[in-house]
């Protein structure tokens, strides 16, 4: 068992509380090293947990920002093994608990049970899977039951309550609720959308549903913490890295992290 | 059961849903109305009164002697989708798919396009029904293919030119699956190829069947008997699922699906999935796909567009599994001289995705014998790629430009 677990921070924050602070990064933008050093100064500037992206060749999830950097780092050479360098490299100086986001093709080609090994020995916490869903996912199922990883799936405002249901059942950590219906990217304003999407979940059982998809300033962080238990920040961190490198993104994360003490 | 009753999601181990949770409502939607229509007796006449008034179905059937004494003396007979409305195959999916997006009650309608025949097609159903219409092509293929732009436009729809990843028709695939993400509740999505998620494979494929079982008749008519092999590009695949499926339970037809090669498939530029690439996840389903050790996609290459695309539909990986479909390579200088020859012994100038399918049809002749008969679907007409012939076969005069 990884420590601390992703529930155990999320409850211990909830306790306190408040919320996490969930920061995205993709692995190997601009390049391995930075990479690293980013995501450890997001811990060290308030993040409470990270979500390490795998860059993929076919991101359709994903806006312009997170795209340019994922294209970025295959163009520097990234290679899937990379992912679990970084886990551990950050993992060794920083004690948050660490998810890797990933597109599905790039772990079933390396194999399942393969990578999730990798992921335990790199002390990783689990997969956040955009692209696949829990119909969908039976052997990600069987081999996330085998090494405990937790196994983060999304919920849509589009979604059923049935698929609500599913998702809720099927995920462990938390789940993944997607705040309006688009691809990732800052908003102006993250959607009503969210609040009732969480909602709806809580309804369905969810002990835990963080928040994601259009969320840039703290001011967002805190209003999103008000209902869930975690607030997602991808792009605007992504451009923070690109526009500033480390010590702009870690000025980033340490503004974001005002949002998530409620007071 | 039947080869021809497998309706998916699953191809054998092909096919499949892999999608995002933000499109699973849609695409759940799409396939409960299009589940529907099956049974639907007035869905079912308003698509075939279409396809007689407007795209001028049936399609003949042509042979060609003259091009067939290079096949070794076997009968080519070609299918003529060429001579549908907008110049290809593409018109019998979309009318289907346009009529399905009144159904379920949706004023916009969104579609990739490759070398454009799709784009076309869709924006004409779109004028027809009145429907908004945005077309997404990556920018490599909205210049190799300007004419198909301007073509979209004329009739009314956006065009997007897609300028991330390789900038081809994966990559518009990418950009219209998230324009759908944005804006699902007011657009549906017409997928131009028998691959996606399901429904969409069996979906598109019981829109072009009606090229197989037209041809099948038809050949029968004019032969007494069934042809010995039948020929068909394959890119995604859905000109070649519309021809072969009405003679997947014929045992006697072999069937071949031509892709393309490119510069040749021991290059890296080529776009020869089944041969070349393995099982993967592209786009919402297992098939086989051209990709790296780590998973991540290779681009293709074809000097036609339309077959520039690294995946391709799973009933098709599922067909060439099972052994009952072969799969076999044709290069960009095979085709392109099937092309010319087609056009200076038939006149009759094919789109150069369908001449890699005479590339093949000029080899089984040669395989199969002067008694042999060989159905060859004429998927598209060529005018679109005359700037792209012209080029290749150096026909412009030095300095002259089309004012």
């Amino acid at each position: 068992m990884i420590h601390p677990s992703v529930a155990a921070t999320i409850s211990a924050r909830r306790e306190a509380g408040g919320g996490v602070l969930v920061g995205y990064l993709p692995v190997g933008f601009p390049d391995l090293a930075t990479s690293i050093d980013a995501a450890v100064a997001l811990v060290e500037n308030g993040v409470d947990m990270l979500e390490l992206g795998l860059p993929y060749s076919d991101p359709v999830m994903d806006g312009l920002v997170i795209q340019e950097a994922t294209q970025a780092a295959l163009r520097g050479g990234f290679r899937v093994r990379d992912v679990f360098t970084a886990v551990e490299a950050v993992r060794s100086r920083v004690d948050a608990p660490v998810l890797v986001m990933t597109y599905w093709n790039p772990v079933l080609q390396y194999g399942v049970d393969r990578f999730a090994d990798a992921l335990v020995d790199a002390g990783g916490s689990g997969l956040i899977t955009p692209d696949i869903t829990p119909d969908s996912a039976a052997e990600w199922m069987l081999t996330s039951d085998r090494t405990g990883l937790d196994r983060v799936f999304l919920a849509a405002p589009s979604s059923t309550d049935v698929r609500l249901a599913e998702a809720v059942e099927a995920s462990r950590g938390f789940v993944y609720a997607v705040s309006t219906m688009g691809i990732t990217g800052a908003r102006q304003d993250v959607d009503a959308a969210a609040r009732a999407l969480v909602a709806r979940l809580r309804s369905v059982g969810a002990e835990n549903a963080c928040v994601g998809i259009g969320i840039s300033s703290a001011e967002q962080v805190h209003e999103v913490l008000q209902y869930a238990d975690g607030a997602i920040v991808g792009s605007a961190l992504v451009k923070a890295l690109a526009d500033g490198g480390v010590a702009a993104v870690a000025s980033a994360a340490s503004r974001l992290a005002t949002g998530s003490t409620l007071s | 059961m039947g080869l021809r009753d497998n309706q998916g999601p699953f191809f054998g181990e092909y096919g499949g849903r892999f999608m995002p949770e933000s499109l699973i409502a849609a695409i759940d939607e799409l396939a409960a109305a299009y589940e529907e229509t099956k049974t639907d007796p007035v869905f079912q006449a308003e698509l075939a009164e279409l396809h007689r008034s407007y795209t001028g179905r049936p399609s003949i059937i042509t042979e060609v002697p003259r091009f067939a004494e290079h096949a070794g003396g076997a009968r080519i007979i070609l299918k003529r989708e060429d001579l549908n409305h907008t110049g290809s195959h593409k018109i019998n999916n979309v009318l289907g798919q346009a009529l399905l997006t009144r159904k379920i009650g949706k004023k916009r309608v969104i579609a990739e396009t490759g070398a454009g025949q799709h784009g076309v097609a869709t924006a004409t159903a779109a004028a027809l029904f009145g429907l908004e219409c945005t077309i997404f092509m990556g920018e490599v293929d909205t210049q190799r293919q300007a004419l198909n732009v301007a073509r979209m436009r004329l009739l009314g729809a956006e065009v997007v030119s897609v300028t991330t990843g390789s900038r081809t028709l994966k990559d518009a695939i990418h950009e219209a699956y998230r324009e759908w993400v944005t804006s699902v509740e007011t657009t549906n999505y017409i997928f131009g190829t028998a691959a996606g998620p399901h429904p969409f494979p069996a979906m598109v494929r019981d829109f072009q069947k009606i090229i197989g079982e037209e041809a099948r008749q038809q050949v029968l008519d004019l032969t007494g008997r069934l042809p010995d092999a039948v020929a068909a590009c394959v890119g995604g695949g859905s000109n070649a699922i519309g021809i072969f499926h009405a003679f997947l339970d014929d045992e006697s037809v072999r069937l071949y699906g031509f892709e393309a090669a490119g510069d040749g498939i021991d290059t890296d530029r080529h776009a020869a999935s089944i041969e070349r690439g393995r099982p993967g996840i592209l786009h919402g389903a297992r098939s086989y796909l051209l990709q790296d050790e780590d998973g991540q996609t290779i681009e293709s290459h074809s000097i036609s567009a339309g077959l520039d695309y690294p995946g391709v539909g799973p009933e098709h990986a599922w067909l060439a599994d099972i052994g009952r479909a072969s799969y076999l390579p044709a290069t960009d200088t095979e085709a392109m001289d099937a092309l010319r020859l087609l056009s200076r012994t038939e006149g009759i100038i094919p789109a150069i995705e369908s001449a890699h399918a005479l590339a093949g049809a000029l080899k089984l002749g040669r395989e199969l014998g002067p008694e042999s008969i060989i159905l060859v679907n004429l998927s598209g007409r060529g005018d679109k790629d005359v700037a792209t012939a012209g080029a290749w076969f150096d026909l412009f005069d030095e300095g002259a430009t089309q004012e």
